[in-house]
């Protein structure tokens, strides 16, 4: 990990706990903005930094731009009308919402899920993972300077979008996953298209695996950025591919076994040291695995029978008292649905847990100090978060 | 540093040529055939009833008036106009649409400068997309609500051909949760029902399981819930919006549940026993059936003094005297009179107006009148040997049998009619020729087919379970008698009923026919009125229609003020059109002596 202190002597002074002393009164010291309306900061949210020269003295995180409260939006809903408000708390992928409110409120209410549904959203939540890390991968190249690795992902990620369409009927907002099961299964011929898609997704990989890994601007800017020892990740609630990357094998596909993930064969693949280089490549390598996931998948899933359970009339569904939590591995960690029920027909209190609470708010803080103004943005995206999740 | 790292990123390159990948053609690309794009909807399909509405969580969904379509029995006349300012192309307004009609297209592209016009009623502007074969449409065996009733249980016919057990054993309280559960509340059947009932609210109260509530809401527009929860002809549940994916609520059967479940002290507590403020002004009401009763229960609730005379020696009209115990057994009939009697309405029974009293007598006595005598004579075929003396009315034994005469039972029976009055006096005389040869030889004739036989789809179902003959098609030629016996009954092949108008109007052939052993023969097809205790003596001041019958306005008012009339008189054709006129009758008299 290369030194950036080394050549900052003076200034600033330090703290005894190892925090920047920062002394306005000094005029050593410019505040700068980054975000909310910038292409580094993945959303809406924005970064109040301290410089001394180019270098970054503080960074405090300010939310609350998009802020739209699902979470008390969905105390006033019915069970079933959450379905179509959850997914727009994580928009690159909407799935994972829409699997943890559905399970909660299915173990609430006793609903046992029919096998080809379980399959379904196994299936749905590997396309959402898949399509998710190919649009990162773009903005985490880009915000070092390499347009094109976003170009052909974002490419691939568009005909895998084109899949998810003719299994829904929607391109972003899939909403295939109500309570109860699936809106139904895939379509005839599908396994072929999905194989073509497939094989356009390890192509492209192969390009980028060129252009990026093995590209000397970014092993440059990337090998030693923001990097997240060990020791940081359960203080600071990391998890996913930060996690990971640290060599701590989180994965709650693996940890806390759900939908078909146990059905299928597969390594959870860690890293040696959390840098931004790091975090990229085993991101390179969870797009590959998920492209193996799907195939097993797809060779495995029926191709047919019940894909819904009995609901009673959604229009007055009420469920009995109780509470429960329940979690998936989405592309950036734990994804969790706290769901509270208090007999009624409404939601007594849902909680989203999303890592990017804890990434973009104590973590980025954190890592953001000692880096270099230019490499915030990348920084940024190594993090991978999504601003609307942290504002529930 | 490898030299690898500075050449690698130069393949980058090798793409110099290739298309521009990311650049679709939105213009030309058709979007999958499951699409959510713009909706559709059947216009002729949509029934109105509001339920997308109800689900749109965004609040895009409006029902609105629209231009050519009408209100009319199961169809509000509204149709959802959608907004797609608000719209988050959910689809859960398709997955829940009662009827089906409203679907997804698969176009998504619609530019304008207006953003009003992206507010619309699919299916009535006639857009681009509305015959696109293409887009998403409910997934099958996926439902947001069970579309199936919860079967209703009955006694067995082995266990019930030889008595007056009632049949219907009527649903447990799961079983009623349940199929509460089912109902949309959409409303469309409230204005189907002949009383206006507040069919969802009460249903609503079944489903949260507060039998007071429930009780009071079928209060409010019907004082004879435990005869109507087992007898109404339900009108309502013809036009219940789950009939179209599966099969409609079970309106009646929550009705007889919630009655069922109140026993008879409660109800004084529940309802109260107390009209709202006491009248001086006094009230006469002729005829103890549906209608006469209704009225009396609404006007001693609005203070009057009520006295109702009645011919008979017991209340309830054709209630108790026409249908059958094994349909409505007595003891659930007095149930729903005993609390109308305990309001204080008064009743003098043998008493039969224009015989006993007449009805100048009561407009003296009284402030107003409220006749609802009904049709009490059969009609008879008069075919030859109609006047035989083993050739009986059906109503006329059906009264027998309820008043415990001892009546004509023949080995051999032929019943004329295809109507539920036909199948109630068939089903009854199967139960009594079985009580007394041990087996049913009885044969029920009807001018209709099989198909478009007046009579309930259950009635024709049960008679047959019952052993009862069924004969459609055929009308009654001539009664043979040998010896002055009847020997049977001769009939012609009935090939149509209504003309091209719809108007009654029989074609018969000649020469196909047939004849039915018989030894006694009913006649049940349709009765007659007698209200000459009014039209004769106040002739030249009560106006008629041309179909002679009184006219009377919507509260049932004549043109004699003071004389108001409902039930089968005036036109209806079931207990709950009878309660329905007494509570407007009700009204209109409390309006009338309020003026
Ligand atoms: C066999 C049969 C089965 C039926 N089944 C059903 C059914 O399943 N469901 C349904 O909804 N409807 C049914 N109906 C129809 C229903 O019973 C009538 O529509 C309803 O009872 C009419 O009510 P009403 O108050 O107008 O008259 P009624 O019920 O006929 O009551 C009139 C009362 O007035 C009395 N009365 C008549 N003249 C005088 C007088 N001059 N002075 C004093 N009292 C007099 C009569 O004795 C009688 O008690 C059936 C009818 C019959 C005949
Ligand atoms: S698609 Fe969803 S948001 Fe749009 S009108 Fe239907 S229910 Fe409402
Ligand atoms: S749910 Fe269907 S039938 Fe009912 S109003 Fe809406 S479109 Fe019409």
């Amino acid at each position: 990990m290369a030194d950036k202190n080394k050549y900052r002597e003076k200034f600033p002074e330090k703290d005894p706990d190892g925090s920047n002393i920062i002394d306005p009164e000094s005029h050593k010291f410019i505040k700068v903005w980054q975000g909310p309306q910038h292409p580094g900061i993945t959303g809406n949210m924005s970064l109040e930094l301290i410089l001394q020269g180019d270098e970054v003295m503080h960074c405090k995180t300010h939310v609350g731009y998009l802020h739209r409260g699902f979470e008390k939006l969905m105390e006033r809903r019915r069970f079933i009308q959450c379905f179509p408000l959850v997914c727009r708390i994580a928009v690159p992928e909407p799935d994972f919402n829409e699997y943890c409110l559905a399970a909660t409120l299915e173990e609430l209410a006793g609903i046992k899920v029919p096998e080809a549904a379980k399959w379904m959203r196994t299936l749905i939540l590997e396309m959402s993972r898949l399509t998710s890390f190919l649009m990162w991968l773009g903005g985490q190249s880009g915000a070092f300077g390499l347009g094109v690795a976003g170009q052909w992902t974002n490419y691939v990620r568009d005909l895998m979008l084109d899949r998810f369409e003719e299994i829904s009927g929607g391109r972003i907002y899939r909403m295939h996953i109500p309570p109860g099961g699936v809106r139904g299964l895939t379509p005839d011929g599908f396994r072929a298209r999905m194989e073509e898609t497939l094989q356009a997704v390890e192509a492209a990989m192969k390009d980028v695996d060129r252009t990026l890994f093995d590209n000397a601007v970014f092993k440059r800017r990337t090998v030693g950025l923001g990097y997240i020892p060990p020791e940081m990740v359960d203080a600071y609630g990391v998890t996913g591919p930060n996690a990971r990357a640290a060599g701590v094998p989180k994965d709650v596909r693996r940890d806390h076994p759900y939908l078909k993930y146990p059905e299928l064969d597969f390594d959870v693949i860690t890293g040696n040291d959390s840098d931004v280089y790091t975090r990229t490549d085993l991101r390179r390598k969870e797009i590959l695995l998920s492209v193996d996931l799907i195939r097993q998948i797809m060779a495995k899933m029926p191709g047919s029978g019940e894909y819904m359970a009995k609901l009673p009339n959604v229009l007055h569904w009420k469920i009995p008292r109780g509470e429960t939590y329940i979690r998936a591995e989405c592309t950036r960690g734990e994804y969790g649905f706290y769901t509270v029920t208090d007999g009624s027909g409404y939601p007594r209190r849902i909680n989203v847990r999303g890592p990017s609470y804890t990434h973009a708010v104590a973590l980025m803080e954190k890592l953001a100090v000692d880096c270099n103004i230019a490499d915030v943005a990348g920084l940024m995206s190594s993090l991978h978060t999504y601003p609307p999740e942290i504002e529930r | 540093m490898r030299l690898k790292d500075v050449l690698s990123p130069f393949l980058a390159w090798k793409h110099l040529f290739s298309p521009p990948v990311p650049v679709r053609k939105p213009l030309e690309r058709e979007a999958a055939p499951r699409y959510r794009g713009f909706h559709q909807n059947d216009m002729e399909e949509c029934i109105g009833c509001g339920t997308c509405e109800e689900i749109c969580q965004n609040a895009a969904i409006d029902m609105v008036p629209v231009e050519g379509i009408g209100t009319r029995d199961g169809d509000s006349g509204l149709r959802p106009r959608i907004d797609y300012g608000r719209c988050c192309w959910c689809a859960l307004c398709v997955d829940i649409c009662t009827t089906g009609s409203l679907t997804m297209s698969n176009e998504y592209q619609w530019i304008d400068t207006d953003p009003d016009v992206f507010r619309f009623v699919p299916g009535a502007e006639a857009k681009p997309w509305d015959e696109r074969k293409k887009g998403y449409r409910k997934p099958e065996h996926y439902e947001l609500y069970n579309t199936e009733r919860i079967p209703m249980e009955e006694v067995p016919p082995e266990a019930r051909s030889k008595s007056f057990i009632e049949i219907v054993k009527g649903y447990s309280k799961a079983q009623a949760l349940r199929e509460a559960d089912r109902c949309v509340e959409c409303g469309i059947c409230i204005a189907t029902c002949p009383a206006h009932m507040g069919i969802p609210e009460y249903i609503k109260a079944v489903r949260e399981d507060d039998m007071e509530q429930a009780l009071r809401v079928l209060y409010e527009t019907n004082p004879l819930p435990e005869v109507c929860g087992r007898i109404c002809t339900h009108k309502c549940e013809t036009v219940c919006s789950m009939q179209y994916k599966g099969d409609p609520i079970s309106i009646r059967w929550l009705k007889r549940y919630i009655a069922d479940q109140v026993p008879a002290e409660r109800y004084e507590e529940i309802l109260g026993a107390d009209a709202v403020e006491q009248s001086n002004k006094k009230v006469a009401v002729i005829g103890a059936g549906p209608g006469g009763l209704s009225a009396a229960y609404y006007l001693a609730r609005l203070g009057y003094r009520v006295n109702v005379f009645e011919e008979r020696a017991e209340p309830g009209g054709m209630m108790r005297y026409g249908i059958p115990e094994y349909r409505l057994p007595y003891d659930q009939l007095d149930k729903d009179i005993g609390y109308i009697r305990s309001l204080g309405v008064k009743m003098t029974f043998n008493t039969r107006v224009g015989k006993d009293i007449t009805l100048e007598q009561l407009h003296k006595d009284y402030d107003a009148v409220f006749a609802a005598t009904g049709l009490h004579q059969g009609r008879s075929t008069r075919v030859d040997g109609a006047d035989h003396p083993m050739v009986f009315q059906a109503i006329d034994i059906l009264r027998d049998v309820t008043e415990g005469k001892k009546i004509e039972v023949a080995e051999k029976i032929v019943v004329i009619g295809g109507g539920n009055v036909a199948m109630d006096i068939a089903r009854t005389l199967a139960r009594l020729q079985n009580q007394k040869y041990g087996k049913v030889q009885l044969i029920l004739t009807s001018l209709e087919s099989e198909d478009i036989m007046p009579a309930d789809l259950e009635e024709i179902v049960e008679s047959r379970e019952e052993n009862v003959v069924i004969e459609p098609s055929w009308g009654p030629g001539s009664i043979k008698i040998e010896d002055g016996k009847i020997k049977g009954l001769n009939v012609i092949r009935c090939l149509s009923v209504f003309d091209e108008d719809g108007r009654f109007n029989p074609k018969f052939d000649q020469n196909e026919t047939n004849f039915f052993e018989a030894d006694q023969v009913i006649e049940a097809i349709g009765q007659g009125m007698d209200i000459e205790y009014m039209t004769k003596k106040f002739e030249d001041r009560l106006e008629m229609t041309p179909r002679n019958r009184v006219k009377v306005d919507i509260f049932g008012q004549s043109s004699l003020p003071w004389l108001f009339l409902g039930g089968d008189i005036t036109g209806g054709t079931d207990a709950i059109t009878a309660i329905a006129d007494g509570h407007r009758a009700a009204k209109g008299i409390d309006k009338f002596l309020n003026k």
